[in-house]
């Protein structure tokens, strides 16, 4: 997918129709409320050498950012996931640091896509 | 099915997610279908809540700390009162193989993350059309077979075909019964036969038995399956013996009412049989069949000529423990049987 649609807009159409457009708005808040905390619980695990718990935070992540359409997000926490014991055992904060990244962008797309 | 009714929508249902966003939008999408939704957090949670309050069905997430989708499916299926409860598994787990150990640990279904909401709709009707159906034949089987039976049953999933099996079978029949119908109102002979039955039921899980098959005035007893029981055959016996000292006091009733007594015949034969459940899976009765329960039945003919009310074959006889009074009628005879049998009158019942 292009790097400047971060959230896939059928997915979210789809989300919306069948939910609420009221309710999917609240539903976004409680995704940014509750995504820096998985991002947190990547780099605690990552420190702690929690492969577990690595897995699955990045597992949750993926799955709320398939929920809202974040495909390009929710590949990256996927590969995370997949890769759990690798990444604990190279304890590299990078992949983490390019996975918030890559939130912050989706995330002000999605609350511009709330908005409208 | 009907609409609105219990099954289509207004069901319990049970969602199990670690995620606050998996959580606030599959509960949405279950009330938006009309059903009633509680949500819990982790599997340890979960299993507090289903076994403090009735649901329909639970939609299981699987990667979750404390106790996980898998833990949850094996501490379901180690439930009797939670086994059937069906699970719906929703999940964004990696791996085909996890998706069939879900389904082989006896969840329902699976359906993935982001789940659609036409599918979850689907696979819930479904689901609990099912259950409906096995709630139907549970309280089928609960109202026509002892709990013993009922449980096994629900153990063995309803397992048509048998399994051999050691055993006493017993059968019991009122003497001279057509007549007695004739003599009295059919509303009487019910009233009687409703109490007889229980009084024999009584005595019969009494000792351990079960009542496998009852029709008209006679009934079949079988002891030491689907349970295997210690010293089935002298419990079959001292059945029989409580039994007619049961109908020796009901008749002591009869008289005082001014109704002519009753007198039962009772055959009971120890050997090898099959035993499990017959029919189809909608109407299912446990029985025994073989050689043995041929014999049980043409002793309980035979009382008629031995004019004695309890016999017993050969191997009962030699497993009987002590204290109870046993006569050797010598070899008889026996409708349908090539071989002569060695025939027994146990206790001094008379016919």
């Amino acid at each position: 997918m292009a790097a400047d649609t971060p959230i896939d807009p059928a997915t979210f159409a789809d989300l919306k129709e069948a939910a609420g457009a009221e309710f999917v708005a609240d539903l976004v808040g409680t995704f940014l409320d509750e995504a820096p905390r998985m991002l947190d619980d990547m780099r605690t695990a990552l420190a702690a050498g929690n492969v577990d718990a690595f897995r699955r935070a990045a597992h949750s992540f993926k799955s709320n950012s398939n929920t809202f359409g974040a495909l390009g997000l929710g590949a990256m926490a996927r590969d995370l996931e997949m890769t759990a014991a690798a990444r604990v055992a190279a304890a590299d904060p990078a992949p983490v640091d390019a996975l918030a990244a890559a939130y912050a962008r989706a995330a002000a797309a999605l609350k511009e896509m709330v908005r409208a | 099915m009907r609409e609105g009714g219990p099954g289509a929508g207004g069901a319990r249902l049970l969602i199990v997610d670690d995620n606050k966003v998996n959580r606030l939008l599959l509960a949405r999408n279950l009330e938006l279908q009309g059903h009633a939704v509680a949500a819990a957090e982790n599997g340890r949670v979960a299993l507090e809540m289903l076994r403090r309050e009735r649901f329909d069905l639970l939609l299981l997430d699987m990667e979750m700390p404390e106790m996980n989708g898998f833990e949850v499916l094996e501490a379901l299926t180690g439930d009797l009162q939670l086994r059937d409860l069906p699970v719906i598994v929703t999940s964004s787990l990696e791996g085909m193989e996890n998706v069939v150990r879900c389904i082989e640990l006896g969840a329902e279904d699976y359906l993935p993350k982001p789940v659609n909401p036409i599918l979850l709709k689907a696979r819930i009707r479904a689901s609990l059309e099912k259950k409906r159906l096995r709630d139907q034949q549970k309280e089928l089987v609960r109202r026509f077979a002892t709990p013993e039976v009922a449980q096994d049953l629900q153990e063995s999933g309803f397992a048509l075909g048998g399994k051999r099996v050691r055993g006493t079978v017993m059968f019991a029949d009122i003497r001279g019964f057509t007549t007695l119908a004739e003599a009295q109102p059919p509303e009487e002979t019910i009233e009687l036969l409703n109490t007889y039955y229980t009084l024999m039921f009584d005595a019969i899980s009494g000792h351990g038995g079960i009542v496998s098959q009852i029709a008209g005035d006679g009934l079949m007893a079988i002891f030491g399956a689907p349970l295997p029981l210690a010293d089935h055959e002298d419990a079959a016996a001292r059945t029989a013996l409580d039994m007619i000292e049961m109908i020796d006091l009901f008749n002591v009733d009869q008289a005082a009412a001014g109704k002519a007594p009753i007198r039962i015949g009772i055959g009971i034969a120890t050997g090898d049989m099959v035993a499990g459940y017959t029919g189809t899976q909608a109407r299912a009765t446990y029985t025994c069949i073989g050689d043995t329960v041929n014999l049980a039945a043409r002793l309980e003919a035979h009382t008629k000529e031995a004019k004695r009310a309890i016999l017993v074959d050969g191997a009962t006889r030699a497993a009987l423990l002590g204290d109870i009074a046993v006569d050797p009628l010598g070899l008889v005879t026996i409708r349908g049987k090539v071989q002569q049998v060695d025939v027994f009158a146990v206790g001094a019942g008379v016919l």
